[in-house]
C-alpha cells in the first residue's frame, strides 16, 4: 500500500502559505518599503482561497482530508488572515511591528490552523496545533518593550505548553486503548469493542476537553486570555481572538464528533458544565472591565461558551451552527478591534472605555460602526450576531438541552451590559478627550468588509446557512 | 527480571525528573537531567528501540544538554526570583494534582490494551533493522507529520530570532 507516495494535492494550500511566509521572512532584510508585505499577504490569501476550493475532495492517504468540513474552516481562517492583515499596516507603523516577519508569522499560524482543521490523524492534529500556537506566542510578544506584552506572551506560552501536555496524554490513552491514531479507525474500534464505559476512555475524554478548553478559552481554563489580549498588539489580539479559537473548534469537532462520536454521552458530561460556567463567568467579568481589550477578552470567553453549545448538541446541525457562529464572530470581532485600532495614536492608547466617551459627536461614522459591531456581539437583531446565536441555541435545544439553552440566554442578557455601556458612553456623554482617527485605506477596507458581512448576514443569512449545512453534509 | 529492571528505571526517572524541576541550582538541575536521559535511553533499549536509544544519547544527552548548559552559564542565574504570586496557589495546585493522580490511577486500573496491529514483531524488526523500519514509516506513512514537524522547528527558530533581534535593535536606538 505504501510502495509509492500519495499525491500531495490536498496540502497545496498549506504549502503555499508556508513557502510565501518563508519568502517574506527572508525578504524583510532587502525590502525597505514594508507595505509590499501587506500586498503579498493579501495576494496569497486570494490564491490560497482559490486553491482551497480547487482541492476540495482530495485527501492525503488516511491522515489528511481536504473535505468540505475543512473547507468551511479554511474559509474562516483565510477571512481572519485577510481582515487581520488589512488592520495591521497603520497600527503596525505606529507601534513598530510593520515588518515581514509579522506577516510571515501570521501565515505560518494560518497554515497550522488549516492542518488542525483537516487532520484525521491525532499526531498531525497535535503538530498543526503547535505550529499555530508557536507563531501566535511570538506574535503576542512582539511589543517587547511593553511589559504587558511580554507578560502576556509568557503566560500564553506556559499555559499553552501545559495544554499541549494534556492533549498528548489524552492521545496516549486513546492510542493505548485502540492501537490507532487515525480518527476513523478509532471511531470504528470504540463502537465495536464495548469500551464506552471504560474509565480510561472517560479520563482521556476529560483530558481532551481540558486541552481544547485551554485553546478556545473555556472557564476555568481562560486565565491567560485577558492578560494576553490586553498585552498583545491590538492587531494580533484581533487575529488570535478568532483564528486559534476557530481552529480549536475545528479540532474539537473532528475529535469529539468523528473519532469519539460513539462516546458522546461521556464528553457531553464534561462539556456541559464547562459551557455553563464559561458563559456566566465570561459575561459577569466583562461587566467590570474598563479596558476595552480586556472587556472584549472576557466577551470572547463568553462567546466560546455559546459556540461550544453546537458541539454539545453533537449533531451535524449543531456543528454547522457552530461553524456559522464562528464565521460571524470573525467578522464582528475583528470589526470591533478595527475601531480600537482606528483610535490608536502614537501617544494615545485608546484602550480605556472612557476614551470612547462622546465619540458620536466627534466622529459619528466611527461611533456608528462601533455601535453595529457591539450590537452584533451582544446578539441584537438585525445584525449577524443574532442569527449566529439563534442557530446555536436552536441546535442545542433540538438536541435535548433546554435548560442549557435557558442558561445561555440568561447569560447573554448579562453579557449585553458591557457592550451597551460602551454604546451609552459613545452616544449619551459629552466628549472629554480630543480623539483623532488614524485611518488608512487598508483599515477602511477591513471595516467595510466587516460591516457589510455583519449587516448582510443579519438580514439575509440564507447563503451562509446553506453553505455551513452543505459543508457538514446536510441538505441545505 | 524484566519487571525489576523496569521498576528501577521508572523510579529513577520519576525521582530525577522531580530533582530537575525542584533543584535550586540550575547547573545541578541540568546534570540531573543528564542522568534522566541516560535512564530513558535504557528504557528504550528494553523496548527493542535501539535507534531511539541512540538518538536519546547522541541528540539529547550530547547536543541538547550542552546547549542548556551554555544558556545556564550565559544568563548567570545567581539570584533566584522568588515571586509570591506563584506560591499563594500551592494548596489549589496540590489538590488538583492529587485529584488528577487519583483519576489517572483509576483510569489505568480499567485500562484495556488495544490489539496488536501491523506485522512489526521484534523478530521482524531485528531482521530488517530498526532504523530502516522507522525511516520507512516516517517517510511514507507519516511523511506529512514529518514535514509539519519541520515547519514547526522553522517557526520556533524564526520566533527566537524575531524576538531577540528586535530587542537588540531596540537597544541600538536607546
Amino acid at each position: 500500500m505504501w510502495s509509492s507516495l500519495p499525491s500531495f494535492v490536498a496540502v497545496y494550500p498549506e504549502t503555499i502559505l508556508v513557502v510565501v511566509a518563508s519568502a517574506l521572512v527572508l525578504l524583510d532584510r532587502v525590502v525597505k518599503f514594508k507595505d509590499v508585505f501587506t500586498w503579498i499577504t493579501l495576494a496569497t490569501v486570494a490564491v490560497t482561497l482559490g486553491v482551497v476550493y480547487w482541492t476540495v475532495g482530495t485527501s492525503f492517504a488516511f491522515s489528511y482530508a481536504a473535505d468540505s468540513y475543512a473547507l468551511f474552516f479554511k474559509t474562516i481562517f483565510l477571512l481572519v488572515l485577510l481582515l487581520a492583515t488589512l488592520i495591521s499596516p497603520g497600527y503596525g507603523r505606529v507601534v513598530g511591528i510593520h515588518f515581514g516577519e509579522y506577516y510571515g508569522l501570521m501565515m505560518y499560524a494560518v497554515a497550522g490552523m488549516m492542518i488542525m482543521a483537516s487532520a484525521k490523524d491525532l499526531v498531525l492534529l497535535y503538530l498543526g496545533l503547535e505550529v499555530m500556537s508557536l507563531s501566535v506566542y511570538v506574535l503576542a510578544g512582539l511589543l517587547y518593550s511593553d511589559m504587558r506584552s511580554l507578560e502576556g506572551a509568557m503566560k500564553y506560552f506556559l499555559l499553552g505548553s501545559f495544554a499541549s501536555a494534556f492533549l498528548l496524554l489524552a492521545i496516549t490513552y486513546i492510542y493505548g486503548l485502540t492501537s490507532s491514531i487515525n480518527m476513523e479507525a478509532i471511531a470504528n474500534y470504540l463502537g465495536t469493542h464495548g469500551l464506552l464505559a471504560n474509565k480510561a476512555l472517560l479520563f482521556s475524554l476529560a483530558l481532551f476537553a481540558i486541552a481544547f478548553g485551554f485553546k478556545v478559552a473555556l472557564v476555568p481554563f481562560h486565565m491567560w486570555a485577558p492578560d494576553v489580549y490586553e498585552g498583545a498588539p491590538t492587531s494580533v489580539t484581533a487575529f488570535m481572538s478568532v483564528g486559534p479559537k476557530a481552529a480549536g473548534f475545528a479540532a474539537m469537532g473532528r475529535v469529539f464528533l468523528l473519532a469519539l462520536g460513539t462516546a458522546k454521552v461521556g464528553w457531553t458530561h464534561f462539556l456541559i458544565p464547562l459551557a455553563v460556567v464559561t458563559f456566566f463567568v465570561g459575561a459577569s467579568l466583562a461587566v467590570v472591565q474598563t479596558n476595552i481589550k480586556r472587556m472584549l477578552a472576557y466577551s470572547s470567553v463568553a462567546h466560546a461558551g455559546y459556540a461550544v453549545l453546537g458541539i454539545i448538541a453533537g449533531t451535524k446541525e449543531g456543528m454547522s451552527a457552530t461553524m456559522m457562529y464562528l464565521f460571524i464572530y470573525a467578522l464582528m470581532n475583528i470589526g470591533a478591534f478595527g475601531i480600537i485600532i482606528l483610535l490608536r495614536q502614537k501617544d494615545f492608547l485608546g484602550e480605556s472605555i472612557y476614551d470612547f466617551q462622546g465619540l458620536s459627536k466627534t466622529h459619528p461614522v466611527a461611533a456608528l460602526l462601533m455601535l453595529v459591531f457591539l450590537f452584533s456581539l451582544a446578539g441584537i437583531p438585525p445584525t449577524a450576531g443574532f442569527v449566529g446565536k439563534f442557530y446555536v441555541f436552536r441546535s442545542a435545544f433540538e438536541a435535548g438541552h433546554p435548560l442549557l439553552v435557558i442558561a445561555a440566554v440568561l447569560a447573554s442578557c448579562i453579557a449585553a451590559y458591557p457592550y451597551l455601556r460602551v454604546v451609552m458612553l459613545m452616544y449619551m456623554r459629552p466628549p472629554e478627550k480630543e480623539v483623532t482617527l488614524n485611518l488608512t485605506g487598508y483599515l477602511f477596507t477591513s471595516l467595510a468588509i466587516s460591516l457589510t458581512g455583519v449587516l448582510l448576514f443579519g438580514v439575509w443569512p440564507e447563503p451562509l446557512i446553506h453553505f455551513a449545512r452543505l459543508c457538514c453534509g446536510l441538505a441545505p | 527480571m524484566e519487571t525489576l529492571v523496569f521498576l528501577y528505571l521508572a523510579i529513577v526517572l520519576v525521582v530525577t525528573s522531580l530533582l530537575v524541576v525542584t533543584n535550586r541550582n540550575a547547573v545541578h538541575a541540568v546534570l540531573w537531567m543528564l542522568v534522566m536521559f541516560f535512564h530513558q535511553a535504557i528504557l528504550f533499549l528494553t523496548l527493542d528501540a535501539e535507534f531511539l536509544a541512540l538518538v536519546q544519547i547522541i541528540v539529547y544527552a550530547g547536543a541538547v544538554l550542552v546547549l542548556f548548559l551554555f544558556v545556564v552559564y550565559m544568563i548567570n542565574l545567581r539570584t533566584e526570583l522568588n515571586i509570591r504570586n506563584f506560591h499563594v496557589f500551592w494548596p489549589v495546585a496540590a489538590t488538583v494534582s492529587i485529584v488528577m493522580g487519583v483519576l489517572a490511577v483509576e483510569a489505568i486500573k480499567d485500562f484495556k490494551a488495544g490489539p496488536v496491529v501491523g506485522d512489526m514483531t521484534p523478530e521482524v524488526i531485528a531482521k530488517v533493522g530498526h532504523a530502516k523500519v522507522l525511516g520507512k514509516a516516517l517517510f511514507t506513512q507519516h511523511i506529512l507529520s514529518f514535514e509539519t514537524a519541520g515547519v514547526l522547528l522553522l517557526v520556533a527558530v524564526l520566533g527566537a530570532v524575531v524576538l531577540t533581534r528586535r530587542i537588540r535593535f531596540k537597544g541600538d536606538e536607546v
